[in-house]
């Protein structure tokens, strides 16, 4: 679904993805950890060209969005994204946080997009918050929302970029019970998370990365039972206290 | 008493030449603030391109404003452009001219600054979802933007008024320039001066308050303002 031929990415002098080369297929959960500085959220971010690639080719659903004729807006559509911050729009309510892009984008009608939002807002739990502001939820209650703002745009794949790391812990469980739910749903999704227990439950496949490179790739339990590179054994022992 | 009865019977006198200066003094204003406003948002925009020539001629313009006196300024504006450009000769234009020209330039700074303060996060999930950058800038961003824009502008628009009595030194008959005509008339500097500034103080202090509602209002009703 997610071909990624030898992208590389410099901020300046800083070389911070080198010669990545990945292939994600539909349906699979690929769990990516690496210590902070690796540039696993710059590869993350320039999946959906959130990062222009200085170089390397990008290839989803058989196009190539670095392709400089390219209208990237059309795959945005179709991948969802989720920050560690949220961002959430503060000046809209939830409902309209959620309608925005399949009305402003999709051109749906405004009770359409509503009927979906409610029938996603149901199934995270918040329905009851439809016409709050951000601002009064919870960050837990803000990172689900986000989740379905993006889920409205009903993408085929969806990308999260340390979902739970701006979470206090007691709210950690709530974000991951969703993003857990939609992997049994058979969604294709890559996440980059400091939560091993995620990777190793739901995770299809989890990627190391340092330095700017994939060091080491596999299934969960190869990974983390049997890590083969040094530094994905140095990492795992930090970690996994 | 004796002072008040002063007041009055010089005000009986001279009233016309405060009316008409008045008058004059809110007519260049509405013109300076509407149009000020109007090439404002052009420069902004201009300023905001990503294209790079078009960014600096905006960011030229506005250091060249901001850096130089405003009367030098309405000068240039009126011994100067008509020399190479066509424009209308009358004093009225010429002089609004200068001082929207001038207000353009901070309220193109006021505009950016609005603009830039909203978090990146922001625009990158308008991106992120498929919206354009414009549709992001107009249902995102601006939104957003205008509730830290307003106090300033309207602060530029009480600078604006306060600094159009410059426009008395090419003998446009503002409020300014009236008081100081009957200050030469009546060989009284004080009366006419300070009836003057009372006027003024009066036109920004009512500005000041309807924009401190506007304000208000707009928290009020956008309670997602603090998130």
């Amino acid at each position: 679904m997610i071909k990624v031929v030898k992208l590389n990415k410099k901020f300046g002098k800083l070389h911070v993805l080198k010669d990545i080369d990945e292939h994600i297929k539909k349906g699979e959960v690929v769990v990516v950890i690496g210590p902070s500085g690796s540039g696993k959220s710059t590869f993350l971010r320039c999946l959906n060209l959130l990062e222009q690639p200085s170089s390397g080719e990008i290839i989803f659903d058989g196009k190539s969005i670095t392709d400089k004729n390219n209208d990237i807006n059309k795959q945005r559509e179709k991948m969802g994204m989720v920050f560690q911050q949220f961002n959430l729009f503060p000046h809209l309510t939830v409902l309209d946080n959620i309608t925005i892009a399949p009305i402003k984008v999709k051109n749906m009608k405004k009770v359409e997009a509503e009927e979906i939002a409610m029938k996603l807002l149901k199934r995270i739990g918040l329905e009851d918050k439809a016409n709050t502001y951000p601002n009064k939820l919870s960050g837990g209650q803000k990172q689900r929302i986000a989740i379905v703002r993006a889920l409205a745009m009903n993408p085929e794949v969806m990308l999260f970029d340390e979902p739970t790391s701006a979470l206090d812990p007691e709210m950690v469980g709530e974000v991951l019970d969703v993003m857990k739910s939609l992997a049994k749903d058979g969604m294709t999704m890559i996440v980059v998370t400091h939560e091993m227990g995620f990777a190793k439950e739901v995770g299809d496949r989890v990627i190391f990365m340092d330095e700017g490179r994939i060091l080491e790739q596999g299934t969960p339990k190869e990974l983390f039972n049997n890590p083969k590179n040094p530094r994905t054994q140095d990492f795992l022992k930090k970690i996994l206290v | 008493m004796e002072i008040i009865t002063n007041i009055v019977e010089f005000l009986s006198k001279y009233y016309s030449y405060f009316l008409k200066g008045t008058f004059t003094t809110l007519q260049i204003s509405f013109f300076g603030v509407i149009f000020g406003s109007l090439v404002g948002v052009l420069i902004s925009l201009m300023r905001l391109s990503s294209k790079k020539i078009i960014s600096r001629i905006a960011r030229v313009y506005i250091e060249i404003v901001r850096g130089t006196p405003l009367l030098l300024q309405l000068y240039i504006v009126f011994y100067g452009l008509p020399m190479f450009i066509p424009l209308p000769e009358s004093r009225m234009f010429l002089g609004t001219l200068a001082v929207l020209l001038n207000s353009a330039a901070y309220v193109a700074e006021i505009i950016r600054a609005g603009i830039q303060s909203i978090d990146r996060g922001q625009m990158e999930a308008a991106r992120s979802l498929g919206m354009r950058h414009g549709v992001s800038m107009r249902y995102i961003i601006i939104p957003q933007a205008f509730k830290n824009i307003l106090p300033a502008m309207g602060n530029e628009f009480i600078v604006l008024i306060k600094e159009s009595a410059i426009i008395s030194t090419i003998a446009i008959p503002d409020l300014m320039y009236n008081a100081d005509t009957l200050r030469g008339i009546t060989y009284k500097p004080f009366m006419p001066l300070v009836i003057a500034g009372v006027i003024y103080f009066i036109i920004t202090f009512t500005l000041s308050k309807i924009l401190g509602i506007l304000e208000r209002r707009l928290a009020a009703s956008d309670q997602g303002s603090e998130a």
